[in-house]
């Protein structure tokens, strides 16, 4: 099992969402977080004062899947938030060790 | 009795009620989406209790000590303390048509907003204590002695000094007490604006202005034409302010903010406020261009070359506009309008150096007596809070409170 965390793009999530749904998968996490790469901050400006605004909002979807449909959902992810400019965000890939449903118990794979 | 005109008794009574609707809630939401999220409430309160301890203050003596019988010019006496000496039927003696309690009730707002006007420039890091003494101690000191010298019989009204709406009594006092205390307190922590909303900015400023007619149109004292020139003429130049005000952003910083706007409409309002009841369309729409362009130089440059941190401008915006405002009040002055003829009308340059003399007289008043109020403060409890009170938010720190909870 892997999960798949993406931070994207906040009006991006929307597509992502989409494009999740399209190949079956039915549940995600979803936060809002803030950071920079790169891109690094930018500034805004209140009567002609400017503020660097470091960290930017941002959105973090996690999604645990089995290891097959993995390549999948992460393909699906890159397409439908990328907009080619810098900011995109990044897709993490991890093991999962054990995932357990609360409600009925179920574990692992039956459980995702 | 037989002088009361009913007519004029409502407009001053609607007028009243107005300019306290520019304190509460329009100042104070003005001022609360400007400010940081975590000393919001904090901005708010300052707005209010000011309004509230000027207002006592103002039965209590205020009244006497600015409109009371004259001694020697300076100051009034203290013949309507705690308005003992009034009945409600009673007219007023600086204006016959009206009610006496109309009339101080109508003073009462001007003398509380001027002193209220004055905290956006010390708001997310002043002690609580301190600004209710400030409050207590500038109406007293700085305001009411003022007002007396040139809407109380003082010597400069005397003289034939013009302040329609108080360009130089509200604003321009106001104005410099806040650039003294904001150099006195020093800078915030956090010197740069974070407004918390700028909606709240937007309903504060609309608020500000719908409050306005009543501010310089109830000025007239009366429902007479002179009190809707004063009104529309006052809308005129809050609309141009505006509009020069983004129109310079987009020039200068390539983008026109909303904070922009609403800001070059403030100070089309302040600007035109000693000279709505003297100037025609022409002078208010000339008004409002010469305010949006004067009090942007002086947010923008003015402010960063003396690095104070006047948080809310209230220098930059009140005080350069009020005092402006005085000036132009010399020169675009019409006869038909107020009765006086400025500068451009053939007026000659006596009402414009009337005008200088007194921004100079009641701006070296103000700057010295407000050093010597803060000053008193500072020994006695401070003005400042603690680095950590100021870190953490005024809102916690100083009220117990929070302006947004998140509940789960």
């Amino acid at each position: 099992m892997k999960k798949i965390e993406a931070v994207i793009k906040p009006f991006k999530l929307d597509d992502v969402k989409e494009a999740l749904s399209e190949i079956g998968i039915t549940g995600m996490t979803v936060t809002e977080v803030k950071g920079y790469g790169r891109q690094q901050g930018h500034t805004e400006l209140y009567r002609g004062a400017e503020y660097v605004v470091d960290f930017l909002p941002k959105v973090k979807i996690e999604v645990v899947v089995t290891a097959d449909e993995a390549e999948q959902v992460i393909e699906a992810i890159v397409k439908s938030a990328r907009t080619g400019k810098i900011g995109d965000g990044k897709v993490f890939v991890s093991d999962i060790e054990k995932v357990i449903r609360i409600r009925t118990g179920e574990e692992d794979e039956e459980a995702i | 009795m037989e002088k009361i005109v009913i007519a004029d008794n409502v407009w001053i009574l609607v007028s009243t009620a107005f300019v306290l609707l520019m304190s509460v809630p329009a100042l104070a939401l003005f001022y609360g989406g400007l400010t940081k999220v975590k000393s919001i409430l904090n901005t708010i309160m300052m707005v209010m209790v000011a309004f509230g301890i000027v207002s006592l203050v103002w039965i209590a003596y205020g009244y006497s000590l600015t409109f009371g019988g004259d001694v020697q010019g300076i100051i009034g006496d203290l013949r309507y303390f705690f308005l003992h000496s009034i009945k409600p039927s009673d007219t007023a003696p600086s204006a016959p048509n009206l009610y006496h309690y109309l009339f101080i009730f109508f003073q009462m707002t001007f003398a509380a907003i001027a002193t209220a006007l004055m905290a956006g420039a010390f708001v997310e890091r002043m002690k609580f204590g301190a600004w209710i003494l400030i409050s207590f101690l500038w109406s007293t000191i700085v305001y009411f002695p003022v007002a007396h010298w040139i809407w109380g019989g003082g010597w400069l009204g005397n003289m034939g000094v013009l302040d329609f709406a108080g360009g130089i009594v509200l604003h321009e006092t106001s104005g410099l007490a806040a650039l003294v205390g904001a150099i006195m307190l020093g800078k915030r922590k956090e010197p740069f604006m974070l407004p918390s909303s700028l909606p709240l900015v937007a309903i504060g400023t609309g608020l500000l202005w719908f409050g306005w007619f009543g501010f310089n149109g109830g000025s007239a004292l009366a429902l007479n034409a002179q009190a809707v020139s004063a009104a529309f003429v006052t809308t005129l130049a809050a609309i141009v302010g505006g509009l020069v005000w983004m129109i310079l952003e987009w020039i200068k910083f390539k983008k026109p903010t909303s904070l922009g706007l609403f800001t070059g409409i403030i100070a089309g309002l302040a600007t035109i406020t000693p000279a709505s009841g003297f100037v025609d369309i022409f002078g208010g729409l000339v008004i409002g261009v010469v305010a949006a362009i004067v009090c942007f130089w002086a947010v923008v440059y003015l402010k960063n070359r003396f690095k104070y941190d006047d948080s809310l401008d209230v220098f930059g915006v009140h005080g350069v506009g009020g005092m402006l405002g005085a000036i132009l009040l010399g020169i675009f002055a019409k006869e038909n309008i107020g009765g006086v003829n400025g500068l451009l009308y053939g007026g000659g340059v006596g009402l414009l150096g009337k005008e200088f003399l007194a921004l100079l007289v009641v701006g070296i008043y103000t700057v010295v007596l407000s050093y010597i109020i803060f000053k008193i403060v500072d020994k006695m409890i401070g003005l400042r809070v603690s680095r950590d009170d100021e870190i953490e938010g005024l809102d916690e720190a100083l009220h117990g409170e929070k302006a947004y909870i998140k509940e789960y």
